[in-house]
């Protein structure tokens, strides 16, 4: 409004002196905007955009339990696990090497956010299957989100000719099968930590004895630590909140590291817990860490690009 | 009095020049890479970014580029994951830069639709490692609207990005790329 003055002037030479000052401070001021080191900050800042977090884990498993990390789409994730004998076999067992239990499954990426995946174990000759769906998905952005949700259901099937080793309860389908389900909440709170909770439900047909629930309730807490780019520590720890005090098992813990070289992921750990499905690592026997009743395992995972990504 | 009056008015001039100069931009540039080693693979080693930012001021040829390292997709997930996590963090440089000028600005008739070949020198940041280079590539006007085109190379150890001996015949260090936009005028 002041330039507009300049014009109520009275001396016309005054008047295109002053208004020349003024063009040349603009063009001075808008010189000194060019000098500004970057043609880019003329541009205004993009709009905001909702980012997923993303690679959580190396992993969609922690190191037995299901992490909050879901395969990419049109993944398919080939999957080997080892657990060998307990180190407190000694020497004569090689320190539990002698021995091994394995599962092979293979998991697929249907959808971003929807995995289904089958397994057999040698354990029990046991087959299990699962569906893992993420409801919400952390983000940073537009629409932040704190947290990662991911639903798990999946079923075994006891594959041993007398599952119960009972006359009075021969074999049938009901009575080889389980069921779990689990809520993953997870967290990845920096690039190298990341927290999972996971409160999970199992349910079995048959159990051992009459004290011995059918229904097995438990809170897992998983996590990781990035140590390099391609090395990881990983932990897993399932608490059974209603296990009978007269069960001699523990709860299963597991620690290891996860070793990325190209298209595999290596997960060798130590671990107390044999079973490599749900139902089996919580409601299984399980040995005391204290007593060096842990085993040596690990994950081989290989992944294939199946379909292309759109 | 008069020394004055006509310094003045030349400072004017020179500052209307500034006012007049012209920008072009876009904010869907183009920008792919192939990193294919030795070992001519099944599995492409590379991937595309079309939301790349380029601006140019036609009056001075000062080019400058800016690219999100997240953006670029691969055909395979798991590669794309590496990418990210592994050859460029981008957690801890999530973008790429390029500013610098062409060179043969005066071989440019802006007034004349056609193609211009162009050499483009200045600084790129990759990695958060920042490099001198130079790129031949072709300048078009059509109707108003200025094309980019380029092919060029980058080393990826001058970058800090380390490619490990178990993927050395699979994955590149010398990294092809290539840059298209076209860039419409700048109106704030």
């Amino acid at each position: 409004m002041n330039v507009l003055k300049i014009f109520l002037l009275k001396s016309p030479a005054l008047r295109l002196r002053m208004l020349l000052l003024v063009c040349w401070l603009a063009g001075f001021l808008n010189t000194f905007a060019q000098d500004a080191p970057s043609l880019l900050d003329e541009l205004e800042e993009e709009q905001p955009v909702t980012e997923h977090v993303r690679y959580a884990f190396k992993s969609p498993r922690v190191i037995n339990g299901h992490s909050m990390e879901m395969l990419h789409e049109g993944v398919l994730d080939f999957r080997i696990l080892h657990r060998f004998g307990s180190i407190s076999d000694g020497y004569y067992q090689l320190f539990g090497l002698d021995n091994a239990t394995m599962r092979i499954g293979f998991d697929y990426g249907l959808t971003p956010n929807l995995t289904a995946g089958f397994g057999r174990s040698t354990h029990l000759k046991e087959l299990d299957g699962f569906i893992k769906y993420r409801l919400l998905w952390q983000s940073t952005g537009k629409r932040p989100m704190p947290l990662s949700v991911i639903w798990v259901s999946g079923l075994t099937f006891n594959g041993l000719k007398d599952p119960t080793g009972d006359p009075n309860y021969p074999p049938s389908l009901s009575r080889r099968m389980s069921y779990y389900h689990m809520l993953i909440l997870g967290r990845k709170f920096s690039e190298r930590f990341t927290l999972q909770l996971s409160p999970t439900f199992v349910h079995r047909n048959i159990v051992e004895n009459q004290i011995t629930p059918n229904d097995l309730y438990a809170l897992s807490i998983g996590g990781r630590f990035k140590i390099s780019n391609r090395v990881a520590l990983v932990w897993d720890y399932g608490h059974v909140l209603n296990r009978v005090s007269s069960n001699t098992t523990a709860n299963p813990l597991s620690i290891g590291f996860d070793i990325e070289t190209g298209g595999h992921i290596f997960q060798l750990h130590f671990s107390n817990a044999t079973g490599m499905n749900e139902r089996a690592f919580l409601s299984d026997i399980n040995g005391d860490w204290l007593r060096s009743d842990i085993r040596f395992g690990f994950n081989l995972s290989r992944v294939f690009q199946v379909s292309s990504k759109k | 009095m008069k020394i004055e009056f006509k310094f003045l008015i030349l400072l004017t001039l020179v500052s209307f020049t500034a006012f007049s100069q012209d920008k072009f931009f876009t904010r869907n540039a183009t920008i792919s890479f192939d990193a294919e080693g030795a070992l001519k693979d099944v599995e492409k080693v590379a991937a595309t970014n079309s939301g790349a930012t380029c601006i140019l001021d036609v009056a001075t040829g000062q080019m400058e580029w800016a690219v999100l390292i997240r953006g670029f997709q691969f055909e395979n997930a798991l590669m794309q994951e590496h990418f990210n996590e592994n050859y460029m963090e981008s957690h801890k440089f999530p973008k790429s830069f390029f500013k610098g000028k062409i060179n043969n600005l005066a071989d440019i008739n802006w007034k004349q639709d056609g193609q211009y070949p162009v050499t483009v020198a200045g600084k790129m940041t990759i990695h958060g490692v920042e490099k001198d280079i130079v790129a031949k590539g072709i300048l078009s006007l059509i109707n108003g609207k200025i094309g980019l085109k380029s092919n060029f190379e980058v080393t990826a150890s001058d970058y800090g990005v380390k490619i490990p001996s178990i993927v050395g015949n699979k994955v590149a260090n010398e990294v092809k790329i290539s840059v298209n936009a076209t860039l419409e005028k700048f109106v704030r």
